[in-house]
């Protein structure tokens, strides 16, 4: 096995005693795609914040390209290539689609070169190529607020993608979306995938189905199992923890 | 499309053609006291632009600006003081000798180089504003805490200078207008004839200046900060380090203000960093409209200006006024006036007036084969 692009060590995150997540271990290898899943609290957006370096660990590290992330300001993971989408859309809605995707590709993300010239010919490029793939070309000049939550969620999918960051965290990219549509972003994810190491967050289990990639599931702050969907799905403390027990049946 | 846009850019070009001819009438028509008037409010629209630039776009809304405005002001004075002092006992200017000081102190030294002066008087500012909106900034502090403090700073800055008699005259301040400048009295009509001009056209440098910073990627990025600075750290940005630039310019163009304010007034004091006074200055943006150059520029002249005339008519009446204004523009034109033209404040009264050109349907469009409009 290759050295994984991203590798979280026993991570702990305790908010006033409440354990958000556990002893939490889980390695991506480069080009991975990977599924995470898990009811609601189990700490999926937590392990996003803690790889973004939005939350610190109480306990454990953070290793991304051999290099530890812990006390590393967001901007400065953002730029070592760890892109991020969130769960309800996040674009800057006074700006354009198309502004919204130059600031996305702009590079270096400087003051004085965002103040002294233009994008490129080549971002420029990437970034009619991203309207295209999304399919917001007639919306350019649109006010990012006055789109659809649909157009929205693909905006800022565009957006991460025109950052071109090595290890792409989704967090629930298909909320809200149509079945086409959710179609099309699963087909966008997996492409992605092998250039990119992605790692989706979702619970429509249709289009993780779709993606036909490792899942791990994450309960109660802590990596439940990992697998094949079907293996997965057919797991019975999976099964429990989504369905529901009794207080009894978890002591 | 095509036309709305060219109507637009003539009336841009319009209004722009009878400002500038405004400030050209001005000395001609306006008598000494007016024209001295304008001057000065034209240099407060020069914090205006500043404070719509943090605010407008940036989204930092400080209550302090007053301590940039009142720096650039002593930075002025002293140089004027100090040119117009040679002949005194010591040499130094005249007040210190009624709280026995003999010797200049230290930090006025300096001030007797008029170019070091005209360095100081935006470069101590923004220092000053880039130190401490960093500390206040990579602390992650913001929104209403961030005003918070601008004002405890000002409060700080204000009650230093007031108590500071034997370093600069404290609580007095210091006189311009019978200082010395080019062998002229500052307080004569010539000379501030000539800063009338000089005010004008800074305001209008200011005004380009601001204009190319926040078109482009720099203001796409400010107003990102000013919509969701979180989100634009997870994109590669560090927002601290782009507010604390947009505080120091802003900072800077207060001084210069400041400077340029004391000198057609005669006089700089403590009183120049009073809370109320920096809390108007982000009433004339607000009126103005946020986030519209212009609405900063048109915000300081028009209201200084019914400010002094309706006090020459109705002393008491003004803080009502003022006041009402702002109650006016917080809940019926939160855009500003500026905003609110540039918006779709004319279509809807014209709407409601019942004389607006209906906008095509969807359905039309389609049959008519044309592209989607923005709505």
């Amino acid at each position: 096995m290759t050295q994984p692009l991203l590798e979280l060590r026993q991570i702990t995150v305790s908010f006033d005693g409440f354990l958000a997540l556990r002893d939490l271990n889980l390695s991506l290898q480069p080009g991975e795609l990977r599924a995470v899943i898990g009811p609601n609290g189990a700490g999926k957006t937590t392990f996003l914040d803690v790889i973004t370096g939005k939350t610190a660990p109480t306990e454990g590290a953070v290793v991304f390209k051999g290099r530890s992330l812990i006390g590393t300001l967001e901007h400065r993971i953002a730029r070592l290539g760890i892109g991020r989408k969130f769960q309800s859309p996040r674009v800057f809605e006074k700006l354009s689609v198309q502004e919204n995707l130059a600031l996305a590709v702009s590079q270096p993300k400087q003051p004085w070169s965002l103040l002294l010239g233009g994008l490129n010919g080549q971002q420029r490029d990437r970034v009619q190529q991203l309207m295209s793939i999304v399919n917001l070309q007639n919306r350019a000049d649109w006010v990012a607020g006055a789109l659809s939550h649909g157009q929205k969620q693909w905006l800022e999918i565009a957006m991460l993608v025109g950052q071109d960051p090595d290890l792409l965290l989704v967090d629930e990219p298909v909320a809200g979306l149509t079945d086409e549509e959710t179609d099309l972003t699963a087909d966008l994810l997996k492409s992605l995938a092998g250039d990119h190491t992605v790692l989706v967050i979702e619970h429509d289990m249709e289009f993780i189905r779709r993606l036909d990639s490792p899942v791990t599931v994450l309960h109660q702050g802590h990596v439940l199992c990992e697998g094949k969907m079907d293996q997965v799905q057919a797991d019975p403390r999976v099964i429990e923890v989504y369905l529901g027990t009794t207080e009894e049946d978890n002591g | 499309m095509l036309q709305a846009f060219q109507q637009r850019r003539w009336s841009l070009v319009l209004l722009w053609v009878l400002i500038v001819a405004a400030i050209i009438a001005a000395p001609a028509v306006l008598p000494v006291f007016r024209l001295n008037l304008l001057g000065r409010f034209l240099s407060l629209a020069i914090v205006a632009l500043g404070i719509d630039l943090i605010w407008g776009f940036t989204g930092l809304l400080s209550l302090g600006q007053g301590i940039f405005f009142a720096l650039g002001g002593y930075a002025m004075a002293m140089y004027l003081q100090l040119n117009s002092s040679a002949d005194l006992p010591n040499g130094i200017p005249e007040f210190f000798s009624l709280y026995g000081v003999n010797r200049l102190p230290g930090f006025w030294e300096p001030f007797h180089s008029p170019v070091f002066t005209l360095v100081a008087i935006w470069l101590i500012p923004a220092v000053l504003a880039a130190v401490l909106g960093n500390l206040v900034f990579r602390n992650r502090i913001k929104g209403v805490y961030f005003s918070i403090l601008t004002q405890a700073a000002l409060l700080v800055f204000f009650n230093f200078f007031n108590g500071q008699q034997k370093l600069i005259n404290g609580t007095n301040g210091l006189k311009t207008d019978v200082t010395q400048l080019f062998g002229q009295m500052v307080g004569s009509p010539e000379m501030q004839r000539g800063f009338f001009w000089l005010t004008a056209v800074v305001v209008i440098l200011a005004w380009l200046f601001l204009r190319w910073v926040v078109r482009g990627r720099f203001g796409d990025v400010l107003i990102a900060i000013r919509d969701d600075e979180p989100r634009l750290r997870f994109a590669g940005y560090n927002p601290t380090l782009f507010k604390t630039i947009v505080f120091a310019v802003a900072g800077g163009l207060a001084g210069v203000g400041g400077a340029l304010y004391t000198v057609q007034s005669g006089i700089v004091s403590p009183q120049f960093m009073t809370v109320p006074f920096s809390i108007e200055m982000v009433i004339w943006v607000a009126v103005g409209g946020r986030g519209t150059l212009v609405g900063a520029i048109l915000g300081a002249v028009v209201i200084n200006y019914a400010k002094s005339l309706v006090s020459e008519a109705m002393p008491q009446s003004w803080l009502f006024i003022q006041g009402g204004l702002f109650i006016l523009v917080v809940t019926a034109l939160p855009e500003g006036v500026i905003g609110w033209f540039r918006g779709d404040g004319p279509r809807n009264w014209m709407n409601r007036l019942g004389i607006a050109r209906r906008s095509p349907t969807y359905p039309r469009l389609e049959r008519e084969g044309q592209q989607e409009v923005q709505p």
